[in-house]
């Protein structure tokens, strides 16, 4: 029963995940939490891990939750597979018709102006997966308030910082790559916690 | 053919952190530059393709591979029962030299990580961490807006539907709502929209005549 509900929750996380990673979060944060296979800081944390390791997202959170809610590898097989196979037959079709698509849909204007809406839901969506995880349990003082306000401005510079100074460019770029900002906001945790 | 796809998308699978976008030059070097698979339009239009379907962009670049390779391939030879699945073949081996490096990685963190999550140092940590994740998921929401729009310049019509985002995202957020209706009634938002544009389009072109 578990199994199947399993593969029903990342069978529609891989059909309505459009918009890349970050998204997919907001929906697979909605089944984990509706169906408890984890707390809200257990999702966080297996964010964190997800950034930090290479591959999609999408994936590493897929296998991690699988594994989590069954405690064995098959309920990471099932659920990276659930949520791979809508888009695999998808892409299939797409890939059958190619031809014919390339050259009709990309201009159709209801194609296109669905693509356009779509992008503004995942913003919603995104928003929503930040402002769900703002709770008691991921931010539990001042010191949380800090940690979030510097990385969100550490990543968001490079976009406001136009400087003709290579070198001072280069550092803002760097200084905005997610896994050093992770691993930079472990290390002031442990100052800070421990 | 299916060894060369599998370690393509073995490499493309380990090297890249932080997900899908990240990818994209990897890839491109990969199969563009490299083992000359398609060429730099295919690439543009595999591209669209993959962030148009649902799904992860790395995986969606990885079906498409292998299938145009392998159907290629597939002309090539004479027929019999596998040439004839030998473009799935492909798709498969490309798919799972994509998906594998992080499935491996990650099982075997969530078989150690539940055993040492409540030690202290730990869980001092992880403590840090976590605003700093909840920062990280909502700062590329600013570049995200302003890209949103395209191929449109953003007050053409940007307004309304950046207002449709909030709303979902309150729906989400205070009333629950499950992400899943919120595409449906997007996707749905956006065709009745674009058929009314349409419509009035047309009565007006009829106007004008």
């Amino acid at each position: 029963m578990l199994y199947l509900q399993l593969f029903i929750s990342f069978f529609k996380i891989g059909l309505f995940g459009f918009g890349g990673g970050l998204a997919i979060l907001s929906l697979i944060q909605h089944e984990v939490l509706t169906y408890g296979w984890m707390t809200e800081k257990e999702f966080v944390d297996i964010v964190a891990i997800s950034q930090v390791t290479p591959g999609p997202i999408g994936i590493n959170c897929a296998t991690y939750v699988g594994y989590t809610a069954t405690q064995s590898v098959w309920g990471s097989v099932l659920a990276t597979g659930a949520m791979i196979l809508p888009g695999l037959l998808i892409m299939l079709a797409v890939c059958k018709v190619y031809q014919v698509l390339s050259t009709r849909f990309a201009d159709n204007v209801y194609f296109q102006n669905t693509l356009r809406y779509l992008r503004f839901a995942v913003l919603g969506l995104i928003a929503a997966a930040a402002l769900l995880l703002i709770t008691p349990a991921t931010f539990i003082d001042h010191y949380s308030t800090i940690l979030f306000a510097a990385v969100f401005v550490l990543t968001i510079l490079p976009q406001l910082v136009r400087s003709k100074q290579p070198a001072v460019q280069r550092t803002v770029n760097i200084l905005s790559y997610p896994i050093l900002l992770i691993v930079l906001a472990g290390v002031a945790g442990y100052i800070i916690y421990s | 053919m299916l060894l060369q796809l599998f370690w393509t998308y073995l490499k493309v699978g380990t090297f890249t952190l932080g997900g899908g976008y990240a990818m994209l030059p990897l890839i491109q070097r990969e199969v563009v530059d490299y083992r000359k698979w398609i060429d730099e339009t295919e690439f543009l239009n595999m591209i669209a393709l993959a962030q148009s379907a649902p799904g992860l962009i790395a995986v969606n670049s990885a079906i498409f591979i292998g299938y145009q390779v392998g159907a290629r391939h597939q002309s090539s030879t004479r027929g019999g029962v596998l040439s004839r699945i030998y473009p799935y073949l492909a798709v498969c081996s490309a798919v799972m030299g994509a998906v594998l490096p992080s499935f491996v990685i990650i099982l075997a963190i969530a078989m150690v990580f539940a055993n040492y999550n409540h030690l202290p140092a730990v869980e001092a940590v992880m403590k840090g961490v976590r605003p700093a994740v909840v920062a990280l998921i909502a700062a590329p929401l600013l570049r995200m807006t302003l890209k949103a729009n395209n191929p449109k310049p953003f007050r053409e019509g940007g307004l309304p539907l950046l207002s449709w985002a909030l709303l979902s995202a309150l729906l989400i957020w205070l009333a629950h709502v499950s992400p899943v209706y919120i595409i449906l009634a997007t996707i749905v938002l956006a065709l009745v929209c674009t058929w009314l544009g349409e419509h009035r389009r047309m009565q007006h072109n009829k106007a004008a005549k």
